[in-house]
């Protein structure tokens, strides 16, 4: 191994990174009849991802791209078929179901629905225990004083006044709040939050973000945010993913994916994107027509070819694009960038 | 009266009766809409945006209590009318409406085909060959493939489901028609195609519409003039170009300010507190205890301070506007 190899293998290798995907693989059988066989969904399709201790990322796509599949795997709660989930050093796809229980305390989950997240016959005070409790603190004052303590940091004060209400008695912001507060209380060193503010207006919605981005930073916190709103994505993450059909297009710092574009899919979920300016009126949108496949049988090449308006037969529907690197750690998988390196090394 | 416009409201209040007390969810809103122009009703949830909709189209849910005012389409003064004749002179004859969550309102034991060729059959009496044929001329209009007639909701995606709603709005040629959160379903693409849809819609028919939406970046695509409701009233009412730049009331200046966007580094804003309950909201300005500019004057209700089409009610304006 040449001196060179050997500080790429150091850099990406590092024990700075809490959470790494190699070649991520979740299928799901699909039956006929209830017992044959008759295929797979290819929900999660060779992901390879890196997160840094108290690094943000964004995992950007439509429905049906998988993105929903792949934090189940993350969390573990779907069991991959192929690759590998390594958090913090630990294989996490053969974690015994003791050491599974303590990966799951290092990991905050908020979920998308914040009411349907919670129990609705427990208050405020049994969901934020719940998980003291299992993780098992026995000391009823400690856990008081651990639930007290979270309530405050996701402002939901005076803390008295909620500790007893019903998630029905509470708005869709402050149930959300809880729901993070939850996820909070054991002190996880990974976030991952799927959708958390696409159920909520649009006010309320700004709020959350600065509350979810104010505990990023007082607590070094390393967040995956799985969202199809771009423009929510840019106040949030360093670090964008772009995600279709259970494979990742394209990934590049946030400003730099934003102003250098290079994926057509990533081009046309940002025109699809409107800011409030009244000369939207005037002209249409430009976005491709169609559909996102179907992932039981996804088409060959690019899987993104039948929608692509610059796509070239013979390239592009027969042979799966490899990453071409565009320099400024920005990586895309299309062949309109053939003429640049492939890369080798993930970033 | 008011020809020249497609619909004209004055003074619209529709109340609930609940076991609470009653909810004024639409309490005294007033605009009129020119033809082939798209109104855009915007606010926060439980401001009475859907509620509005439902008393423009006398959709009254069994709880309704109070239900007055006045709206004119075109010549005809609908609240006068029995419900019978509303039933056969203006629901989807003259005015349509495309329902929250359309994607799931529609029947799923019956084909799309019929379900769009329905209105044709009750509304406008013509008989059911007649009626699909409309129906397949729809689909075509909406980009919905013409065999998809015979298929059933579930065959459907998402997206073209919302078409088949949208198509089913349409069937009749109304003149206006109520769109209520088209897309909010609905992924961002779809979304764009949708109101790509929409705007050839406006332009090649020469249907007027009435957008009710939370989400103002998106609503930005079809709107000619905007409507932004706060607590069952309309505080101000604005042609686009204008509003999106320079927005009136500070409520409307709050929420523009609370939209992240793309294109821009500015920071987005949130407005501090809730809505107030609709059950007693407060007396004189109802903005007044979120409003950062609030002063002694907003104890009282503000009037509305006019300024040429667009007006603002807010007692900020007062010498500024010309009273309503």
């Amino acid at each position: 191994m040449t001196q060179e190899e050997l500080t790429i293998k150091n850099t990406t290798d590092s024990s700075e990174n809490i959470l790494v995907l190699d070649d991520l693989k979740v299928y799901f059988v699909l039956k006929k009849y209830g017992f044959q066989h008759a295929g797979y969904v290819h929900a999660v399709d060779g992901v390879n991802l890196h997160l840094k201790r108290g690094e943000t990322i964004a995992i950007v796509g439509e429905s049906g791209s998988g993105k929903t599949s792949l934090m189940r795997t993350i969390l573990r709660l779907n069991v991959p078929t192929g690759g590998t989930v390594t958090f913090d050093g630990d294989v996490v796809n053969d974690l015994s179901p003791v050491e599974l229980k303590a990966f799951r305390q290092k990991v905050g989950y908020v979920q998308q629905d914040p009411y349907g997240a919670m129990p609705p016959f427990m208050n405020v005070q049994t969901i934020l225990e719940e998980p003291l409790k299992i993780a098992g603190i026995k000391d009823k004052a400690e856990r008081r004083r651990r639930v007290i303590q979270v309530m405050d940091e996701v402002k939901m004060t005076p803390v008295e006044d909620f500790l007893t209400k019903f998630p029905h008695q509470l708005s869709g912001g402050q149930q959300q709040r809880i729901v993070i507060a939850r996820a909070m209380i054991l002190d996880p060193v990974l976030l991952v939050a799927d959708e958390p503010v696409s159920m909520l207006d649009a006010s309320v919605r700004v709020e959350i973000l600065k509350l979810l981005r104010n505990l990023q930073a007082t607590h070094n916190l390393a967040v995956i945010y799985i969202t199809h709103d771009l423009a929510t994505v840019r106040y949030f993450s360093e670090y964008i993913y772009v995600m279709y059909a259970g494979q990742i297009i394209e990934k590049a710092p946030e400003s730099e994916l934003i102003d250098n574009t290079a994926h057509p899919y990533t081009h046309a979920l940002l025109a699809a994107t409107s800011d409030p300016d009244p000369k939207n009126v005037d002209e249409m949108q430009d976005v491709p027509p169609g559909e996102p496949p179907s992932l039981v049988n996804p088409p060959q090449g690019c899987r993104f070819h039948p929608r692509c308006p610059h796509m070239m037969p013979g390239l592009c529907d027969v042979e799966v694009p490899p990453e071409f690197d565009l320099k400024n750690d920005h990586l895309v998988s299309c062949w309109l960038f053939r003429e640049h390196e492939i890369a080798n090394e993930r970033s | 009266m008011t020809q020249e416009n497609v619909i004209s409201i004055k003074d619209l209040k529709l109340h609930f009766t609940t076991t609470k007390g009653t909810v004024q969810a639409v309490d005294g809103v007033d605009f009129d809409l020119k033809p082939t122009k798209a109104v855009v009703v915007v606010g926060e949830s439980g401001c009475g945006k859907t509620s509005l909709a439902k008393a423009v189209l006398r959709l009254l849910p069994r709880n309704a209590g109070q239900y007055s005012g006045k709206i004119w389409l075109r010549d005809i003064e609908t609240m006068s009318l029995s419900d019978e004749e509303y039933r056969k002179q203006i629901r989807w004859i003259k005015m349509s409406m495309v329902p929250q969550a359309a994607m799931n309102s529609l029947n799923p034991v019956l084909r799309v085909g019929e379900q769009v060729a329905e209105p044709m059959l009750v509304h406008a009496g013509v008989d059911k060959e007649a009626a699909l044929e409309q129906a397949a001329k729809m689909f075509q209009n909406v980009g919905v493939p013409v065999d998809f007639l015979n298929r059933y909701p579930f065959e459907l995606s998402g997206g073209m489901r919302q078409r088949v709603a949208i198509a089913m709005a349409l069937v009749t040629a109304p003149e206006l028609v109520i769109l209520d959160e088209p897309t909010s379903a609905l992924d961002v693409l779809t979304q764009a195609n949708i109101f790509n849809l929409l705007k050839e819609i406006k332009n090649g028919l020469e249907t007027s519409f009435i957008l009710i939406t939370h989400d103002i970046s998106t609503s930005s695509e079809l709107a000619d003039i905007v409507a932004v409701m706060y607590a069952g009233q309309i505080v101000e009412v604005g042609e686009s170009h204008r509003f999106f730049s320079k927005p009136r009331h500070p409520y409307s200046i709050k929420l523009m300010a609370s939209v992240p966007r793309l294109r821009s580094r500015a920071e987005p804003d949130f407005i501090v507190g809730r809505p107030p309950s609709l059950i007693n909201p407060p007396t004189g300005c109802r903005f007044a205890q979120r409003c950062p500019s609030r002063f002694e004057k907003c104890v009282n209700e503000p009037p509305i301070y006019r300024f040429g089409d667009d007006w603002v009610k807010c007692w900020l304006y007062e010498g500024k506007g010309e009273i309503k």
